[in-house]
């Protein structure tokens, strides 16, 4: 009987029902986890966390008092904890520990610290304490006593922290000028002064004989740009003595008050007298400080503003060269060649392409894009610069191309296919008005065509904006000095390496010095780093949309 | 001879002819201005021989029909009027198809020329994903004509030729695919006459249509003759009678009877012909 229900439940279909369904969810719940992880652990770093002040007891070493922000706690076993010197009481099987922020690494050499919970004494959250972001070395945290002008104290106690809030405003306002100039003014002489030994050098090669004019003038441009410099230089140094006119005092765990110059402080604030709005607040501030800022300290502090700039730019660019390139292969392929067994065999080998490892087109986009195409072009036209090469090294338009070749198979395949489902009648109509497959394909095909090439695209860019093996060869950097876009002629210069947030979680993640302060950060840009490629592809999607409503007839 | 067929004619075809008999003077190729010649004609698909031999005329600014079981024939010698059939590799064909005397299948003759003069109306509606403006205006931008109003005259002559132009004259740019079925393929037998071609082909232009738009496209046929020549492929005898001027049946590839539609559906010549037209077979 039950054998019989069970063959007719069977036969119902129910069970492929909900082994589909089960597959759907679970496909489902993998990529809702995968998100969710990464959010919850990336985003939470930039919540200012509460500063705790604990005694710590441990029964080797004297009484300590740490001041800290609590990272994480694990459970441990007893067996474990003993083995580092922990002695849990008769019958405890685990222990917790804790991890501990305990910042001021130029101080105390360490600024993550494991403690015991069993040795952890009282633990008090003083409104007063505050935290301090630097610009090196990391967090700090202690008690602000005294604020110093020039070495005189002119506030202390109470008043010390509002006489503060306009002296950090001060100190930031002119670290953000001596930046500028220090960026555009400065770099803007080091062009041109690079520029006059380029001409110099080519005048050289072009056999001018010492002493002609054009040296004469070079060496009279020369002096200009100096002159120029030396009036930076002087403005700069006003600057730095403004900058480096106030210092605060601080009390740090062990008592000791140490004098931090207000120069290397970003931000200070005292989360513990903090209410949720404000902390809310000073979050979205962090937030947007590590989208829009840059890397500090091996990447383990500040932003990550280069990388997102690099990533998309290189997507872009990728898109712009692989597009034109694939659609007019598969036009070639599946309008003009005789399909015959040769095109069959290209098309084998096209679809083949897409499943090279990846760090293969990285050998290839070195060999022969870096060292021979860049080498001639800089044999060719930027021969006063050599040795040093400009196009012969890695760079923003070599890794584009390298990531073209790799994504070009996937545009060709979505554009044959596209082609194959415009209706035959749809050709004859045209052909029938008396165009020729020219024009056929030029006004009616391809507009048509147009949804199933974005497909495509939409592939490849998502493809392209995962990918870091192969970038790793041809232009990505852990630290690129500047941006690919500037305010220096040309502007855009494609020859520049740059930063990727892919090479940037590698980066942050196995070469980072600091691996508790950068773990956070890893999840970060990871989070980062989806968030595009799904804007990425959600663009391309809505643009295919409206071209769908162009031309609905490919769908009937 | 003529008296033992009669007797053999059915009432039911003299029935569909009464429409046709009382069109007027009797027809007769020998008075017509011929558009069309078709000289020993034969085409074959690879090795297969699909057409046989086919020896015809089409007389100009009228309306021949090609009628036919499936499979015979009718659809592949109605698109080599305009070379259609080019765009099948396999295709290969012998004999002679003369338009106003010049042979179209010769080196000299350019294709898309050819298709300009000869213009062609498909089974399915066929509209391109573009507003009904646009799907009217195709053959003249083809044809480099970008000037407004000059693609303005031609697409409300042609929609107004194509009596379609009231029931579309106050959406021209909307898309075309939201149209209906019978508006869609007046819509493309306008695309075909704003080009102003000689002859216009038709392939069983009311074979995916209800009965109401059949009857229209019919009208249509019948006013447009007066400009053009056309040449129908159908499967519907009734409509046959009904529009054409002179009919060919075709069998296996063979035209078994060319005439006027008078004298083939009210006393056919040959004993297959009026078996197919009395519902025998086919």
């Amino acid at each position: 009987m039950s054998n019989k229900s069970f063959s007719s439940w069977y036969k119902s279909g129910s069970p492929w029902v909900w082994l589909n369904a089960g597959a759907v969810s679970i496909s489902l719940v993998m990529v809702v986890g995968l998100l969710l992880l990464i959010a919850v652990r990336g985003l939470g770093h930039f919540w200012p966390a509460d500063i705790m002040s604990i005694t710590y007891n441990d029964p080797d070493k004297k009484s300590i008092t740490l001041v800290a922000e609590a990272v994480e706690t694990e459970v441990v076993s007893a067996a474990r904890l003993q083995k580092v010197g922990v002695h849990l009481p008769e019958g405890q099987v685990t222990g917790e520990r804790h991890l501990l922020k305990v910042g001021n690494r130029d101080y105390f050499g360490l600024d993550f610290l494991w403690i015991n919970r069993l040795w952890m004494g009282e633990t008090t959250y003083p409104e007063d304490l505050v935290a301090i972001e630097r610009r090196e070395w990391g967090n700090f945290y202690g008690y602000l006593t005294k604020v110093k002008q020039q070495g005189e104290v002119v506030a202390t106690g109470d008043e010390a922290w509002d006489e503060l809030q306009k002296r950090l405003e001060r100190s930031n306002s002119l670290v953000a000028e001596i930046k500028d100039i220090e960026k555009n003014e400065v770099g803007k002489i080091n062009h041109g002064l690079e520029e006059l030994r380029l001409q110099k050098r080519q005048h050289e090669l072009d056999g001018l004989p010492e002493g002609s004019l054009a040296y004469h003038e070079i060496e009279q441009e020369r002096k200009q740009w100096n002159v120029r410099y030396q009036g930076l230089q002087k403005q700069l140094a006003d600057l730095y003595a403004a900058l480096n006119r106030d210092q605060i005092m601080v009390a740090i765990s062990d008592g000791r008050e140490v004098e931090l110059p207000l120069a290397k402080v970003i931000d200070i604030y005292r989360p513990n007298s903090m209410n949720v709005l404000e902390k809310l607040g000073f979050y979205f501030k962090e937030v947007w400080k590590f989208i829009s800022g840059e890397p500090r300290e091996a990447n383990t502090e500040g932003g990550i503003f280069p990388a997102i700039f690099g990533t998309v730019m290189m997507v872009m660019i990728m898109a712009v060269l692989v597009t034109p390139f694939g659609v007019v292969a598969a036009v070639y392929m599946k309008e003009y060649a005789r399909q015959g067994p040769m095109i069959r065999l290209i098309r084998i080998a096209v679809n083949n392409l897409a499943g090279v490892p990846s760090i293969v087109y990285g050998v290839f986009g070195l060999g022969f894009f870096v060292y021979f195409l860049g080498g001639n072009i800089d044999e060719i036209f930027f021969q006063a610069k050599l040795p040093s090469p400009t196009f012969g090294q890695p760079g923003m338009l070599w890794a584009s191309l390298t990531l073209a070749i790799l994504t070009v198979p996937v545009v060709i395949v979505a554009t044959e296919e596209g082609l194959s489902r415009i209706p035959r009648a749809i050709r004859e109509g045209s052909l029938a008005l008396g165009a020729t497959k020219a024009e056929t394909l030029w006004r009616t095909v391809l507009p048509m065509t147009a949804p199933a090439m974005m497909t495509g695209l939409i592939l490849a860019v998502a493809r392209a904006a995962g990918e870091v093996a192969p970038l790793m060869m041809v232009g990505v950097v852990k630290l690129a000095p500047a941006l690919a876009v500037d305010n220096i002629a040309p502007y855009l210069h494609l020859d520049r390496q740059f930063m990727h947030l892919g090479f940037h979680i590698y980066d942050v993640g196995f070469q980072s010095p600091n691996v508790e302060a950068a773990r956070p950060l890893v999840y970060a840009t990871a989070f980062l780093l989806v968030l595009i490629i799904i804007i990425l592809n959600m663009s391309a999607i809505s643009i295919r949309n409206r071209l769908r409503e162009t031309s609905k007839a490919s769908e009937n | 001879m003529e008296a033992t067929t009669l007797q053999k004619t059915p009432t039911a075809a003299r029935s569909i002819d009464i429409e046709s008999m009382q069109r007027g003077p009797k027809l007769n190729m020998a008075n017509e201005a011929i558009c069309l010649e078709v000289k020993d004609f034969n085409l074959f698909y690879g090795s297969k021989q699909a057409l046989h031999g086919i020896n015809m005329k089409i007389a100009k600014n009228r309306v021949t029909a090609f009628i036919g079981p499936s499979g015979c024939g009718k659809s592949t010698l109605l698109r080599c009027f305009n070379r259609m059939n080019d765009l099948i590799d396999t295709v290969s064909i012998e004999g002679e198809m003369l338009l106003d005397g010049n042979d179209i299948n010769a080196q000299s003759v350019n294709v898309a020329d050819l298709r300009r003069q000869v213009g062609m109306v498909f089974q399915k509606p066929n509209p391109f994903p573009k507003s009904i403006y646009e799907n009217v205006a195709y053959g003249l931008r083809i044809q480099g004509v970008n000037d407004r109003a000059t693609l303005d005259k031609v697409v409300e002559s042609s929609l107004k030729g194509a009596a379609l132009w009231d029931e579309v004259k106050d959406r021209l740019h909307e898309s075309a695919m939201g149209m209906s079925g019978g508006q869609q393929q007046r819509l493309v037998i306008a695309r075909a006459i704003a080009i102003e071609p000689e002859v216009l082909l038709l392939d069983e232009p009311a074979s995916a249509l209800d009965p109401l738009s059949t009857l229209k496209i019919e009208e249509l046929i019948y006013e447009l003759k007066a400009k053009y020549t056309i040449v129908i492929v159908t499967h519907n005898m009734q409509q046959a009678a009904r529009v054409s001027d002179y009919t060919a049946f075709m069998y296996m590839g063979e035209m078994i009877e060319f005439g006027s539609t008078d004298e083939l559906f009210t006393n056919p010549s040959k004993k297959q012909t009026e078996d197919y037209i009395t519902g025998r077979y086919g």
